[in-house]
């Protein structure tokens, strides 16, 4: 029998060495299944994986590595901090859209009005705000009344989304969309639209995510703050006897967190999807929650984290395209990479040792 | 701008490939919003393309992403078939309406055809199908064949498509049958089977015995067929496996035609920014097989309706017809334009309740 | 004004409404019971509506397809199972990843099955039980999996509450390191929670594809799983509480196509979003520790 036994810090060795493991554990279970499918498996992996970044079209992929992850790594940064100091927000979902619809509501009340410097202010402002006041629901009542977050916030998403419906077909509504529901192009609007270089992919939404990378890192190695979330995540315990104030670091932790998917929605709704629509979220907060696990909590794991999965989903269309692999073959192809990245971990934490006969 | 110096060297490029290669196939791109699995919408376009490729075997090579989500992700899906050497790219929903006129810019070479918008530019053509005229027939026999007369109809979103079936089913049904009523009923989703189902059961319970549905699904059908004496129309797809009963007849999109028309007319070098919005005439939209569960006499009538519509002789919306507030839309003998049909936000004289905002 | 709805009609079709969310629920339900967050409920819905399908068209029997759901869902939840019982890893990343691989699976398995029409399961014969008024329609007028789902809920409620299994499985879910103090073997026990929750929500994807719809179509569930999770919350962990969630929860679809199709002016959305403030209202209401104590948390038996 094969037993594990903790190790007292975390491999180094392995943190680094298991996503390449699981990469490679992928590559060679994908390439079986694509092989089952018909496809020549070297090709298909070499499309998902290398056409994005070295292929001859690689750069005008290159930035959409950019437009597609900068979502994933900014919400994903948000999240670490909850997660380390064991405030489980799974409803960033839901923040992603409020902050998107109060961002875009702030722009569309002023439109057509030309104030680039006032308008798109106060839209980072009400995206912020807005995701931030989304995810004080859950805080709020897990410190008023010890509800479960996990939940709340869950919860928060489908009234998030009924909201976002009633939006598009209501209030936002385009009044010169001949009645389709969505709301007007905000990136046709140049005050508001959060587009700087759209060729090249940039967009505020990358820059504010390379900040909270860098930010992130910072609070967290070298800031009281980032010392006491992961105290509070290792023994609750030790932290309150340390002074750390729960209900205060729940509320900073969900805060933060809704605060960075409220802007990630601000910006995606004001550039790459440029509508409030039925739909335009395409579930980045919860594709975001795998992202901060994938990096180990850690803002540089996250930015390489958000950028393959990115790569994935990028490579995942060329593969359709190209070489008609259905999309249910990428979709589980990703749901293979995450599983063994999930499931290598444990040599991070663990030593695996053969089990010898114990003494009781 | 960093991609227009990439499209000029990938339009190079192109060039001097098509130099060497004279006999290049052409190649056609389709954009999906739903899985080609879907047995509706995104299914029938899926068959345009089939008949694409069975019609010009190796002069053509067609390429299609599924499941694109509207936003930034189909704007990149367009720009990878216009780099990887797409000819003409048809992009089937309408939430990618501004998406391809963006990338359509980018890439003034490739022609795109945009499903059931109205932005057009000169290397970008709108289709759409003309699904009212199959809603007339639609109503004319669900008209004749209620017992009750009530019949449901199962709506996605208030939207002008949606409603313009409505009214024009609406209108048909009076018109063989004064007493009828419609209940309507919006599920806010163009496909969610266990939805669809619920909210024809509903419809059936009020008393509805004949269901109408501009959803996607075959779960009406189902439950349409559970209970056993109700009527149902199959919607996008012929949806036969629920015929003859309950499903007597159905609107099946059929896109081949068109499909067929614009790639050879880009093989021809005769591509030009269009607008089409075709109806039974053209064949863009097909009435399934009447089934002999609707009277011979209600059948000939029906096919009898389809073909003077088809011929241009009769048009679904001709007057006198009121709105529903009484106030007169379309005087007697009077067509509506198609600028009122496409932005159609109201109901005719007699449809009870109110189009939600 | 409500005259034409029909209060016999309108619950017996909530209860058909609310079938499938039932038993994905009641499933989830043991699984959190035993201390473990399944996200995937989703994923092993369609997974179960899929095989399901297969099996039925197969054999040519909905019964047969049932249990081929059931294996085929439980089949996949013990891959999480072995990811977070053995492996430790994280409960809702490997959760949405289930998810996630469940939704891809399922369509690649079922491409070549689109469009094609299920055998069809009839009602249960009451014979004379089912024209008693009122009654009759709500309680006699069936498909077998409305009373086998019933049944299931009552089981469940039974096993808890009554057997020295359900002891032991609250025990491993309270507090999971006392539990193996007092040898239970937790991850033994952690494994069948879930392997019977991955069953419960193949039943239930199943009942959508072979019965509701009846049809295979990708996608299907269309969040359905989700909806399962939030009635186990409503229901805050307890079997009679979550039949009335999930009615509750059916009861609002049904009620409001019934009161437009009544010609009533509703706000749609607002209406829809209701069940969700109602379960975070009862969350708030009853919290204060109801959730068992080592939910979602990973165990790991230090010695």
């Amino acid at each position: 029998m094969i037993r594990l036994e903790r190790r007292p810090q975390p491999s180094t060795f392995w943190t680094w060495l298991t996503p390449l493991l699981a990469v490679a554990l992928t590559v060679v279970f994908g390439g079986v299944l694509f092989a089952m499918l018909g496809k020549d498996p070297l090709v298909a992996i070499r499309t998902i994986f290398f056409d994005p970044l070295f292929s001859q079209f690689a750069s005008f992929y290159r930035p959409q590595l950019l437009v597609k992850g900068a979502p994933l790594v900014l919400i994903a940064i948000g999240l670490s901090f909850g997660f380390r100091a064991g405030v489980w927000n799974i409803g960033a979902e839901g923040q992603y859209i409020i902050g998107a619809l109060c961002g875009a509501a702030v722009a569309l009340a002023l439109y057509p009005m030309e104030a680039r410097w006032l308008i798109f202010p106060l839209m980072i402002l009400f995206g912020a705000l807005g995701g931030l006041g989304w995810a004080m629901i859950p805080g709020l009542l897990k410190v008023r009344f010890g509800t479960n977050e996990i939940l709340v916030s869950l919860m928060l998403v489908y009234v998030a989304e009924q909201l976002l419906a009633a939006m598009a077909l209501g209030p936002l509504r385009n009044p010169e969309g001949m009645g389709f529901p969505g709301s007007r192009n905000l990136t046709q609007y140049d005050s508001a639209t959060s587009w700087i270089d759209r060729a090249g992919g940039m967009h505020w939404g990358v820059i504010t995510a390379f900040l909270a990378v860098i930010l992130a890192y910072v609070v967290m190695s070298r800031h009281i703050l980032g010392f006491q979330i992961r105290l509070a995540g290792q023994s609750p315990r030790a932290a309150a006897f340390s002074g750390v104030n729960p209900g205060g670091l729940v509320l900073i932790c969900l805060g933060t967190s809704g605060a960075l998917a409220g802007l990630a929605g601000m910006f995606e709704v004001s550039g790459p999807a440029g509508q409030v629509s039925i739909d335009f979220n395409v579930g980045y907060g919860f594709t975001a929650i795998i992202v901060a696990f994938l990096g180990r909590l850690h803002p540089v794991g996250i930015l390489l984290a958000g950028g393959l999965m990115a790569l994935t989903y990028i490579g995942g269309e060329i593969a359709q395209s190209q070489l008609q692999l259905p999309a249910a073959a990428i979709q589980l192809f990703q749901g293979m990479l995450l599983f063994f990245l999930l499931a290598v971990d444990v040599l991070t934490h663990f030593r695996v040792r053969l089990r010898h006969r114990e003494v009781a | 701008m960093k991609l227009r110096h990439l499209l000029a060297t990938a339009a190079l490029a192109g060039l001097a490939g098509g130099a060497f290669a004279q006999d290049d196939p052409t190649t056609v791109g389709f954009v999906y919003v739903g899985p080609i699995g879907d047995g509706g919408w995104t299914y029938e376009h899926e068959q345009g393309r089939l008949a694409v490729e069975e019609h010009f075997g190796d002069q053509v090579e067609t390429v299609y992403v599924e499941s694109v989500p509207e936003g930034p992700d189909a704007v990149r899906v367009m720009q990878q078939m216009a780099l990887n050497g797409a000819d003409l790219i048809f992009t089937t929903s309408f939430g990618y309406m501004d998406q391809t006129i963006e990338v359509a810019e980018q890439f003034p070479d490739v022609m795109f055809e945009h499903a059931t918008g109205y932005k057009r530019a000169d290397n970008v053509s709108t289709y759409s199908a003309r699904f009212y005229e199959g809603r007339a027939v639609q109503g004319h026999i669900a008209g004749n064949l209620t017992e009750s007369n009530v019949i449901g109809y199962i709506g996605s979103f208030p939207i002008p498509e949606v409603i313009r079936g409505i009214n024009s089913a609406y209108i048909h049904a009076k018109k063989v049958n004064p007493d009828v009523e419609f209940k309507i009923v919006w599920v806010y989703t163009w496909f969610d089977p266990a939805k669809e189902a619920e909210a024809a059961r509903t419809l059936i319970d009020q008393g509805a015995d004949v269901i109408l549905q501009h959803t996607d699904s075959t779960a009406p059908q189902a439950a349409a067929a559970e209970a056993g004496d109700v009527y149902t129309f199959g919607q996008a797809s012929d949806m036969a496996e629920f015929g003859p009963m309950p499903r007597v007849s159905s609107i099946i999109d059929n896109w081949a035609p068109y499909y067929i028309d614009r790639t050879q007319a880009v093989i021809d070098g005769t591509w030009e920014s269009t607008d089409t919005w075709d109806g039974i005439g053209p064949g863009m939209v097909g009435i399934g097989e009447i089934s002999d569960a609707v009277p011979a006499e209600v059948k000939a009538e029906a096919e009898a309706l389809a073909e003077s519509i088809a011929a241009g002789e009769y048009h679904p919306f001709t007057g006198p017809l009121n709105k529903q507030d009484g106030s007169v839309w379309l005087e007697e003998g009077e067509t509506a334009d198609d600028g009122t049909l496409l932005g159609m936000n109201f109901y005719v004289e007699g449809i009870e309740g109110d189009i939600p905002q | 004004m409500f005259g034409s709805i029909d209060p016999s009609l309108l619950v017996a079709s909530l209860m058909v409404a609310a079938t499938p969310i039932l038993l994905a629920a009641i499933g989830e339900l043991v699984v959190e019971r035993a201390g473990v967050l399944n996200l995937g409920v989703e994923g092993m819905m369609i997974t179960g509506a899929v095989c399901g399908f297969i099996v039925a068209i197969n054999t040519g029997s909905p019964y047969v397809g049932f249990a081929g759901a059931a294996a085929g869902a439980a089949l996949l939840a013990l891959v999480f199972a072995a990811l977070t019982q053995w492996l430790l890893s994280n409960q809702v990343a490997t959760g949405l990843a289930l998810t996630l691989f469940g939704l891809g699976l399922s369509s690649l398995l079922g491409q070549s099955y689109v469009g094609m029409r299920a055998p069809s399961l009839p009602r249960v014969d009451f014979g004379v039980l089912s024209e008693i008024p009122f009654l009759g329609r709500v309680l006699f007028g069936h498909d077998p999996m409305v009373y086998v789902s019933l049944l299931i809920v009552a089981g469940v409620w039974a096993f808890l509450r009554y057997t020295r299994g359900g002891l032991v499985l609250r025990a491993v879910g309270e507090n999971h390191a006392a539990a193996h103090a007092l040898g239970y073997n937790v991850v033994a026990i952690r494994f069948a929670a879930i392997a019977f929750g991955g069953a419960c929500a193949g039943l239930g994807g199943a009942y959508l594809s072979l019965v509701r719809v009846p049809q295979w179509t990708e996608g299907m569930t269309a969040g359905a799983g989700w909806i399962a999770l939030a009635i186990v919350v409503f229901a805050s962990w307890r079997p009679w509480r979550l039949l009335l969630g999930a009615y509750l929860f059916g009861g609002v679809t049904v009620l409001q196509l019934n009161l437009q199709a009544s010609g009533v002016a509703i706000p749609v959305e607002y209406l829809s979003m209701s069940p969700y403030v109602v379960t975070i209202l009862v969350l708030v209401v009853m919290s204060a520790g109801r959730a068992p104590g080592s939910l979602g948390k990973t165990f790991h038996a230090s010695t």
